[in-house]
């Protein structure tokens, strides 16, 4: 708030600044013609002296609104891009990864750290053109009304006509300027496609023809957007016509006056050079409007992003806390989950039970389903249909964040944060003390590698400066299970990615962390696979039971995850031919 | 969020390159303006059409000022009451010059609007011809997608070039030349000072504007950098900061990156705010020292009322020409730097050259040979290929192993004539490579390079550039060859189903497999396939390697690949490390032995329980 705030201070300074450029305008028009009227009837410059330096003065001090007014207005839009960028920020995380993940990467951050700052023009150069716009017309008319209310007349009738002309215009060409905007962007996206697949184009022999190709196509655009920039630029030329003939319907009229005598010379200079300063601001704010469209399509974007609901079920602050995990059944009952754009539902009326303590593997096909149920259990997607009981509870309505509390997740790659191991570690549980996230690492195997960094558990986790293996990643994530220590555990093929040697360290630290607690494991079909306990085959979206530790192969006296166990043959020779 | 997948592949993809020369090395001593010149160059036919913008430009400015200076002349002459036929002209004049202003405008901006584009052919096709011999071998930029992206945009910034940058400096020399031409006529010291202010406005108020924004620029470019990094993080990470509650630790990291830049922004609006407080002084002060002249040679008498009024008239319309001109300067600064980027590509040296008289290919079946191949990204630098031997008889499948960076892709862009060699021999029938022209070594070696393009078009259109008369039964069953049958099948569209831009309404499988079913399609009597497996997930991979061993089975094939599943189907496995050949065998053979073959095949096997 306290932005938006600051960033009004510095709107009301532009407007007034505007102000107060719209009386040096007329006061340079009333000296220049004085001093020119003056001149004429034969007074020299020692006569005109006290206006010459009054001139000067004002050309001065207009000089110095002008810039003051830049100066306000670009601070303002400091404190509105500020702000923007700060609830963007807020409210894309807080959408949560499912939305996220439909984004265009990149698109977000580029659109907050870059695309905002196209918002500099409509702040810095629309806006005060539009203050402009407003005051200077008025000023200049009640100006000439009083030195001369026939020219006053004729401006007030002309005047209205440039945005009653601009609105009528640009009814008409924003279609076409929308069209050839969107010819540019295909014309554009055709030759990115073309240069990217050139390696592709030279394999085939196709290159040199494509050079033809790519001039009639330039050339074929070409021609439609010029058809339609004809009609799009008559919208300037209207205003720009309407303008200069309203000039020009002064300057004959004001002269026939002044040669009848109807009118003296000082009036008729004055009305003369006030005239065109009515219509300018209008025609500029119009041209800053177009100059500042970029920004405004940014924001545009951010606003429709700060506009977007957190999805119902997702983020219910401030509702009941979750009932505790240890002692509460989890029931799935004909849940269903849609993405958008996907037109069959993920889960198709999943019905599942997951009693405390149990342990459930569950298998299947890439994209089956499997993620998306771990995904609704952390609360990251809202089942589209169906019901999810905690206990008696209805999931979707209690507080996501306190829910999560008791809910840890192991994915295939965690994210690691360019922040201290110690603070990594330490994701779940912010205060958590020194020697609890060292013995969380220790517990985790990751404590060995931690103590040879640099820095040791201050070592900062920057990618760019230090790479960490997939193993020893793996291990950081295990490690923030083991500082939080909640009830229910989601492991999402945690071993998948890693080399044999890593797979099994973590396979022996999942070992020691699941203990009594609820286990549900996604894998891949010969992944590892939990001990005892039930693994359920999931394929399109619906859940079928593959018996009791069925699949858990030969390490069934060891409750855990295992890479190892469950893939067959270990021979080499066996192992020579696929082995699916 | 990038997979790690796609990082390791980025970090191959670069690794080559680490030595590899930059173009522009190819004329350091070029000045800083030049690339700008030469992107006029390209635009050297369409000079006249250019002339013709500006000379618009000109006109409508020229019209603004005529407009106001014969209405100054049009009420000093009433106010001394002659007969109204001595102000008839003046009427007419005022009447036509509001007109011809707005009329030439418009014409200015078509006709830039259209020379621009018309530049742009130029251009666009210009850069073509050099990225065809370029490409991919002789250019970074086709090893990342993101400065290939720029260099297009680069392309496209041409016409913005032309519009902002080039034709309102050319409208207004002229239009401000005629206006100090008019006021010298009338008051010659008076046109000076006219001169120097439209001088000042046009030349030194953009030039200081540029170079005080500059640094404020610079200074704000590394906090940018920051907030986007933290900002990127954390919504990269937004599933293991929502599912650890931490939402707000990583947002405090982007809101305090964010509080500097806005800092920073606050801070540079002053030097912002100059440039434009500047071009308001330089035409308040001109016409104030044209008036000063102006009345002072009034009261010696030497200037009339009239010739005193169009005088002042004229200095205070005339600035209408310089207004565009800072808007001109930051589009040339721009426009330099894409320039640079644009000179660096025509000027980079092409990896291989088409021989005077190329030989005609050999009619029959042939063999395609390396003898001790040597590669080097540039002279003088190390062996990214070093003495590589292989045969690719018709019919033999070798497989290509190795760590990334081994120079896998190195050998096949030799065969594929992307590259020439820095030693050795490639034969193809018994005659160097290089002996053949490059168009026809592709026309018999072929198939997937590494990250095949799949164009933004129909699923029919991307196979039928391998082979263009391809009936649609051929390429219905080109796709089942690769396990696609069932999936086009299921297509509403079928084979004219888009895949959309770069292919992102297809699977990265069903890409692979769209790229290899092209490959065969074109059917040459060497298929190269290089990495067809890559970005895919586990159970697509194997799926896909055992599918193209199938396929492949009877022809002359390279395979590149970091899977090792199946091989035990090729004729010869080589196994590369830094750029030499450390192994070669069958598979039963490298297996069993005690080298590196045998500790790869090791590594994707499970653990001895």
């Amino acid at each position: 708030m306290a932005a938006s705030g600051q960033a009004r201070g510095y709107l009301i300074v532009t407007a007034l600044l505007g102000l107060v450029v719209t009386g040096l305008i007329l006061a340079q028009a009333g000296l220049l013609a004085h001093v020119l009227a003056s001149a004429a009837s034969g007074r020299g410059a020692a006569a005109l002296h006290g206006s010459l330096v009054a001139l000067l003065a004002v050309v001065v001090g207009r000089a110095a609104a002008v810039q003051a007014g830049e100066v306000a207005a670009l601070r303002g839009a400091a404190a509105v891009k500020e702000r923007l960028r700060s609830r963007l920020a807020r409210h894309a995380l807080h959408l949560g990864p499912a939305w996220l993940g439909r984004q265009r990467p990149g698109e977000l951050t580029a659109l907050a750290a870059g695309g905002l700052d196209s918002l500099d023009p409509y702040f810095a150069r629309y806006l005060p053109q539009l203050i402009l716009a407003v005051a200077v017309p008025a000023a200049v008319l009640a100006t000439v009304t009083s030195a001369d209310w026939i020219s006053g007349l004729i401006i007030a009738v002309t005047l209205p006509l440039i945005p009653l002309f601009a609105a009528l215009a640009g009814l008409q060409t924003k279609a076409q300027t929308r069209r050839s905007w969107q010819l540019l962007a295909r014309l554009s996206g055709h030759f990115l496609d073309v240069v990217q697949g050139l390696p592709t184009l030279k394999v085939f022999g196709r290159a040199a023809a494509q050079e033809r190709l790519i001039a009639e196509v330039t050339d074929e655009y070409r021609a439609s957007v010029m058809a339609t920039l004809r009609i799009a630029f008559l919208s300037a030329l209207v205003l720009e016509l309407s303008a200069s003939l309203a000039t020009a319907l002064v300057a004959v009229e004001v002269g026939l006056r002044l040669l009848y005598g109807h009118l003296d010379y000082p009036t008729a200079l004055l009305v003369l050079l006030v005239t065109p300063e009515a219509y300018l601001p209008l025609r500029n704010a119009s041209a800053q409007f177009h100059a500042s469209a970029d920004g405004i399509t940014a924001a545009g974007r951010v606003f429709e992003i700060l506009d977007t609901d957190v999805p119902r079920g997702l983020a219910v602050p401030g509702r009941p806390a979750a009932p505790d995990l240890r002692s509460q059944t989890i029931i799935f009952n004909g849940v269903s989950v849609a993405y958008p754009g996907r037109p069959r539902p993920v889960i198709d009326h999943l019905d599942l039970t997951i009693s405390p303590g149990e342990r459930i593997t569950l298998t299947g096909p890439n994209g089956a389903g499997k993620s998306t149920i771990l995904a609704v259990l952390l609360r990251f997607v809202a089942p589209a249909g169906g019901s999810i009981k905690v206990g008696t509870a209805d999931l979707t309505a209690m507080a996501a964040d306190l829910w999560r509390g008791q809910v840890g997740w192991l994915p295939q790659r965690p994210a690691l944060f360019p922040w201290s191991a110690a603070e990594n570690i330490a994701l779940g549980e912010p205060g958590a003390p020194r020697a609890a996230v060292e013995r969380a690492a220790t517990l985790a195997g990751a404590a060995e590698f931690i103590s040879e960094l640099p820095d040791g558990y201050d070592t900062v986790l920057d990618e760019r400066a230090l790479r960490l293996s997939a193993g020893q990643r793996q291990k950081i994530a295990l490690a923030r299970l083991f500082l939080r220590q909640t009830p229910l555990l989601l492991l999402d093929e945690p071993t998948a990615h890693l080399d044999p040697a890593s797979a099994a360290e973590v396979d022996a630290a999942l070992g020691s962390l699941t203990g009594e607690r609820t286990v549900i494991l996604v894998t891949h079909r010969d992944g590892p696979v939990l001990g005892p306990g039930r693994t359920l085959v999931v394929r399109d979206g619906a859940v079928t039971e593959a018996g009791h530790g069925a699949l858990s192969g030969a390490r069934t006296d060891q409750p855990t995850a295992s890479a190892v166990a469950a893939r067959p043959g270990t021979a080499p020779s066996a192992a020579a031919a696929p082995a699916i | 969020m990038t997979s790690t997948g796609e990082r390791a592949n980025a970090a191959e993809s670069g690794r080559p390159e680490r030595g590899a020369p930059g173009p522009a090395t190819a004329r350091p001593g070029a000045s800083r303006t030049a690339p700008l010149l030469s992107l006029l160059r390209l635009a050297r036919p369409l000079r006249s059409r250019l002339l013709i913008a500006a000379a618009a430009g000109a006109m409508a400015t020229g019209c603004g000022v005529g407009l106001l200076a014969t209405s100054g002349f049009l009420l000093a002459r009433a106010s001394q009451h002659p007969d109204i036929a001595a102000l008839s002209v003046a009427v007419v004049a005022v009447r036509g010059l509001s007109i011809g202003r707005a009329g030439f405008r418009y014409a200015e901006r078509l006709a830039a609007h259209d020379v621009a584009f018309r530049v742009l052919a130029q251009v666009r096709v210009a850069i073509w011809r050099r990225l065809d011999t370029l490409a991919p071998a002789g250019l970074p930029a086709f090893r990342s997608g993101d400065l290939l992206t720029r260099l297009v945009s680069d392309v496209d910034a041409t016409q913005d070039l032309f519009i902002r940058g080039i034709t309102p400096p050319l409208a207004a020399a002229l239009a401000g030349s005629a206006a100090v031409a008019a006021c010298l006529a009338l008051l010659s010291p008076a046109g000076l000072v006219l001169a120097a202010g439209l001088l000042a406005g046009a030349v030194l108020v953009p030039v200081l504007a540029l170079s005080a924004v500059r640094a404020p620029a610079r200074r704000a470019a590394p906090a940018r950098g920051q907030f986007s990094a933290a900002l990127n993080d954390a919504l990269a990470g937004a599933a293991d900061l929502h599912a650890f509650g931490a939402q707000d630790v990583a947002l405090g990291r982007a809101e305090a990156a964010n509080r500097e830049l806005a800092g920073l922004a606050a801070r540079s609006a002053a030097a912002s705010g100059l440039g434009t407080g500047l071009a308001s002084l330089t035409a308040g002060l001109t016409l104030w020292g044209v008036l000063l002249l102006g009345v002072a040679a009034a009261g010696s008498g030497s200037l009339s009322r009239v010739p005193l009024a169009v005088l002042t008239l004229t200095a205070l319309a005339s600035f209408e020409a310089v207004t565009a001109l800072p808007a001109a300067a930051v589009q040339l600064s721009h426009s330099r730097r894409s320039a640079g980027r644009i000179a660096e590509v025509m000027d980079a040296r092409g990896p291989v050259t088409d021989p005077p008289e190329p030989r005609q290919l050999p009619a029959g079946e042939f063999t395609v040979s390396l003898r001790g191949a040597q590669v080097r990204y540039r002279p003088g630098g190390p062996l990214a290929v070093d003495g590589v031997s292989l045969d690719l008889p018709p019919g033999r499948r070798i497989a290509l192993v190795g760590p990334n960076g081994a120079g896998k892709s190195t050998v096949a862009a030799i065969l594929l004539r992307f590259r020439d060699l820095a030693g050795g021999s490639a034969t193809l029938g018994g005659h160097e490579l290089a002996s053949y022209r490059a168009d026809d070594v592709r026309s018999v070696i072929g198939g997937c390079p590494q990250d095949p393009h799949v164009f933004d078009a129909t699923i029919a259109e991307n196979l039928r550039l391998a082979r263009p008369a391809a009936s649609c039964a051929e390429l219905t069953d080109v796709l089942a060859r690769v396990g696609l049958r069932d999936w086009i099948g299921s297509l509403p569209d079928g084979l004219d189903t888009q895949v959309g831009p770069s292919g992102a309404a297809v699977s990265g499988g069903q890409r692979q497999r769209i790229a290899l079913a092209r490959a065969l399609l074109a059917d040459p009597a060497v298929l190269i396939l290089d990495e067809p497996t890559a970005h895919l997930d586990p159970d697509g991979r194997r799926s896909l390697a055992t599918d193209l061993l199938t396929v492949t089975a009877g022809r002359a094939v390279l395979l590149i690949t970091h899977d090792l599943d199946g091989l035990d189907q090729v004729d010869e496995i080589v196994v590369m490390d830094r750029g030499r050949v450390v192994e070669r065998g069958t598979h039963e053979k490298l297996a069993a032995g005690d080298g590196q073959y045998q500790r790869m095949w090791r590594s994707t096997l499970p653990m001895p329980a």
